[in-house]
Order: structure tokens, then C-alpha cells, then sequence
């Protein structure tokens, strides 16, 4: 299939619309992406057509809700090539699912002095619950570095793999620095010391293909919102085998078999994971965004938005004011920079003048920036509805606030 | 006309002169390079107010019944902008900059730099200057 921007562009409303009287340049996809109007028009047909509380419902409409929601759950099953549908978990974002891992690994498998390894350049949601596990003493979060580039080093893994390692976490795809980590090579590693591993996927499934019996990961997470589908839905994969051996994380509603005062026995997978009415609109939204996503096809995606990154890569390198953070070999979508004349947020807010959007800050990566030594970044994050002529845009309104602050 | 007034007068008869909003952000960066800069022993911890992305820091001394303040901040717009609050509100009775409405920040057309859910530390800035002028009104 050729590849039309323009028509992808069309599926996009929001993308025709002028702030700050100039043409809309949307590169903050890293942050959230914008909706097609199928997933649009899916989230109408819910609540003009299919709106009923989903499951043990005996009514025609509630086993309507409860078909397309187990229907998503396929097609997500299906566009990560899990094992099987029992092993998809809806939560509300990636966050939450790594939170219910951190929650409920911690509870079953952690004691005082075992290690979980957590690299450098995670975004603060796969940092954070695993240092409120260490302040229950149930783990000591170990940091695995990377260099300069923004690069790990597998040979660094092997040695901070010690007997105490009970977990790796790590993300596919840096949010800051577009990093694109070896997780293939990185799981190999970590199982041949028998230690499982969560895959923080929120940067890369919208990127290229995953398929997580070829990964072999024991855990993946990812957000909804980043993959064209609303904001409020995410995925937990996680084995079988695992899942299992979990404990619940929240109680409430649907996650249970019988309750009673004397005992309560839960639910079988997936529901065991998912207390109370879930966000079926979303997970149905989620299941059309990423027919969508299949349907423009994620080779096609990939070869696209790797060409607008290497474009923008080498423009921005012909402005000698701009240094760029992340410059590792492998990397998707992300581009990250600083000037020594400005601050991120100067940057920022004068490109927002010229209607680009580009996000500024520490990414809710703090540890990078610590890395580094600087205080943030300008992050500008491509999708496939971007064009070229908008990189020239970021390019020009880049020299023209640089020329302001000099 | 207070002494209040007629600093933000000044401050918006300067704007007006401004056609678009390229010239008024030239302003900003210039008047943000111009302040004079912090002494690094005062940009601590205790003066610094927590705005989600750029740093600000402000001193505030009591000197023969007016408030002297200092401010600093590692983004120049931001500076700018805190240029702008000093030569306001710098050298005034505490209770005069208590009940300071600040009207020129709408009138010169920087409101949405102040919004509060601008991650800028400008409104916390403001919030911390009349904490000053409170605590030194009960002098």
C-alpha cells in the first residue's frame, strides 16, 4: 500500500485547525496522540448504539457491550500476538499497569534484600512504584545506567544481576531520548539468570511491531492514548503462568467468583485483575484505533516516521546552537534537544506562538536529565500524520527563536 | 493616581506600542537580560518557588517601610515577566502590594502566562511576593 499523508491527514479533524493564527504543527505525540475518526465515531456508536454495564448482564444490550468488549480484548490479543486472550488486561494506562505488578509481584515474591533492576532512562511511572515497594523494605530498586549516547550496555546487565534479582524493568523505547532498547537481547539475558521482565511498551507500540512470544517478556504495559485510541485505557500483558500466581490487585466487583463474610473466592483470569465496571467504551475504542493502526499497517508506519526522524534529525543538526540529547544508534520517533542561549521553556513558549507544539520539561524523566546535567528539554515526537514540510516549520521557528534569544 | 497605578500605566502606554506578539516577546527576553542578575548565595533552596519546569527565585527585604525585591529565574521569558512584577511592585508599602490587582498583566496581554496551570512559577511567585508584603505588614 502507498503511503498518503494526506488522506491519513484527513482522518485527523483536529490536525486542520490554525492556533495562534498559524497552521496547527502537532509534534507532541510522544505525549499523547491525536484520534481518527473511526475511534471517534466508535466512541458515538458506543453510547448511540451499545451502551449497557458489560458483563452477567441478561439483557440484549449488556451482552452486546460484553461482545465488543471481549472483541477488543481479542484484537488486542491478536495485535501483540499473545498466547492467549486470558493474558489481556484492561487497566486504566500503562501507569496503572505497572503499578499492579509492583503491587501484587511485591506481595507475593518480594522480601527485604531482593533487587529489582530499573534503568536509568524510565519514565517516572516505572520508577516510582518500584521505590514505594523499597520503602516497604520488600525490594531495593538497583539503577542500571546508560552513557552517553543514551545507550545500556549488556555486559553491565550481567554484572548487576546478582542471586537477590528478582525483577528487570525496562522500556522499549525512551520517552526523552527515543532510545530504541535491545529488549529481545535484554530478556535472553535476564531469563538465563531466571529473572522475568516487564517491558514498558507506551513508546513503541505505536511504532513498529510487537510480538511478545518473540520477545518472550513475562509483563507488558501500554498506554491506550498513545496509540490513537482515548486517554483513561491501557493494556497489562502478562504470562499465563505469572498471572496466575498473582494475587488481586484491587477488590471490588466483577474480579470475584462467590463473596461471602466467611471467605471470598475470585474470578479467573483476566477478570481477577479487573474490580469494578470497567472502561468498556475505551477498551472498544482501543480495539478500533488499533484496527486502524493494522489497517494503515505498522511496516508501512514504521518505514514512514523513521524517514521524518532522520529528515528532522538532520535538519536540527544544521543549527549549531541546538544540542541534541539522545543520540543513540537505534531510535523511534523522539528528538530531544537543548540550546545553550535559552530554556527549554523559552523554546517552547515562542514556538507555540508559531502554532508548533512541542513539549518541554523533564518528560517525567528526572534521572536523564541528572544524567546530562541540564534542568529539561525540547522534545519534539513524530507520527505518521506529520509531514515534512512541517519539520521545515519546527526547523525555521527554531532559527527565528534562536535568533530572539542570542 | 497611586504610585501602583501609575507603574502599571508606564508598563501598558510601553506595550501599546507593540503590533504583534513578536515584538512583545523581544521585549520580554530583552527586559529579562537586563535585570541584574542573583547573586548565586541567594539562589537557594529557601528562595526557590517550585514552578513545575522553570526555576524562580525571589528575596524580599524590608528597607524604611517599603519591600525591596529580588528575583531571578534560568528561563529568560520568565525573567521577563518577573522584570516586569519587580519594577511594579518593588519599593512599595507592604500593605499597597497586599492589595495590589495587578491589572496590567491582562491590559499588555500576558494573562496566559499567568494562568495557573502555566507550569511557570509566575502565580506561585506572585502568591509568595504578597506573603512577603503580609508578613512584613505586621511588622
Amino acid at each position: 500500500m502507498a503511503f498518503d499523508v494526506s488522506k491519513i491527514r484527513a482522518d485527523f479533524p483536529i490536525l486542520s485547525q490554525t492556533v495562534n493564527g498559524h497552521r496547527f504543527v502537532y509534534f507532541d505525540n510522544a505525549a499523547t496522540t491525536q484520534k481518527p475518526l473511526p475511534v471517534i465515531n466508535k466512541i458515538t456508536e458506543i453510547y448511540t448504539q451499545c451502551n449497557a454495564n458489560v458483563h452477567r448482564g441478561v439483557h440484549y444490550m449488556s451482552n452486546k457491550a460484553t461482545e465488543a468488549m471481549e472483541d477488543a480484548r481479542k484484537t488486542v490479543q491478536n495485535f501483540i500476538n499473545a498466547e492467549s486472550e486470558r493474558e489481556i488486561i484492561f487497566t486504566r494506562g500503562a501507569t496503572e499497569s505497572i503499578n499492579l505488578v509492583a503491587a501484587t509481584f511485591g506481595r507475593q515474591f518480594l522480601e527485604e534484600g531482593d533487587e529489582v533492576i530499573v534503568s536509568e532512562m524510565e519514565h517516572h511511572s516505572n520508577i516510582v512504584p518500584w521505590q514505594l515497594l523499597e520503602s516497604q523494605n520488600k525490594a531495593k530498586v538497583v539503577k542500571w545506567a546508560f552513557d552517553d549516547r543514551g545507550e545500556l550496555n549488556l555486559a553491565e546487565l550481567e554484572e548487576l544481576i546478582t542471586d537477590r534479582t528478582k525483577l528487570l524493568t525496562i522500556c522499549y523505547v525512551s520517552n526523552t531520548l527515543g532510545t530504541i532498547n535491545p529488549v529481545e537481547q535484554i530478556i535472553e539475558i535476564a531469563h538465563s539468570h531466571n529473572v522475568p521482565v516487564l517491558v514498558d511498551a507506551s513508546q513503541a507500540i505505536q511504532h513498529f511491531t510487537i510480538d511478545v512470544q518473540q520477545l518472550d517478556c513475562d509483563f507488558l504495559v501500554f498506554s491506550g492514548h498513545k496509540i490513537y485510541a482515548p486517554t483513561g485505557i491501557g493494556i497489562l500483558y502478562g504470562k499465563e503462568q505469572w498471572l496466575n500466581q498473582l494475587p488481586p490487585y484491587q477488590g471490588g466487583g466483577e474480579m470475584i467468583e462467590t463473596v461471602s463474610f466467611s471467605g471470598t473466592t475470585f474470578n479467573k483470569l483476566p477478570y481477577k485483575f479487573e474490580a469494578g465496571t470497567p472502561n468498556y467504551a475505551g477498551a472498544i475504542a482501543l480495539g478500533e484505533a488499533l484496527r486502524y493502526v493494522s489497517g494503515i499497517g505498522l511496516d508501512n508506519i514504521s518505514k514512514y516516521e523513521n524517514q521524518l526522524l532522520e529528515y528532522a534529525t538532520d535538519k536540527l543538526q544544521t543549527i549549531s546552537e541546538l544540542r541534541q540529547i539522545g543520540t543513540a544508534e537505534r531510535r523511534a520517533s523522539v528528538l530531544s534537544f537543548v540550546a545553550d542561549c535559552a530554556h527549554p521553556f523559552d523554546i517552547g513558549t515562542i514556538l507555540d506562538k508559531m502554532g508548533i507544539a512541542v513539549r518541554t520539561g523533564t518528560h517525567c524523566t528526572e534521572p536523564i536529565m541528572q544524567h546530562f546535567g541540564i534542568s529539561g528539554t525540547v522534545r519534539a515526537s513524530f507520527a505518521f500524520y506529520n509531514e515534512m514540510e512541517e519539520i521545515d516549520i519546527l526547523s525555521d521557528g527554531l532559527k527565528r527563536a534562536i535568533k530572539m534569544f542570542k | 493616581m497611586t504610585e501602583l497605578e501609575k507603574r502599571q500605566q508606564q508598563i501598558v502606554d510601553e506595550f501599546s506600542i507593540f503590533t504583534d506578539w513578536m515584538d512583545k516577546y523581544e521585549y520580554l527576553i530583552e527586559l529579562g537580560k537586563e535585570l541584574a542578575p542573583m547573586p548565586d548565595t541567594d539562589k537557594t533552596e529557601e528562595n526557590l518557588i517550585k514552578g513545575c519546569q522553570s526555576q524562580v527565585w525571589l528575596t524580599a527585604a524590608y528597607k524604611d517601610g517599603t519591600v525591596v525585591f529580588n528575583a531571578d529565574s534560568d528561563a529568560i521569558i520568565t525573567k521577563g515577566i518577573i522584570a516586569l512584577l519587580i519594577k511594579v511592585l518593588s519599593g512599595l508599602k507592604p500593605a499597597d502590594i497586599v492589595s495590589a490587582d495587578l491589572h496590567f498583566i491582562d491590559e499588555i496581554g500576558l494573562h496566559e502566562n499567568l494562568s495557573p496551570t502555566r507550569s511557570n512559577g509566575l502565580v506561585s511567585m506572585i502568591k509568595q511576593i504578597k506573603m512577603y508584603a503580609v508578613a512584613f505588614a505586621s511588622e
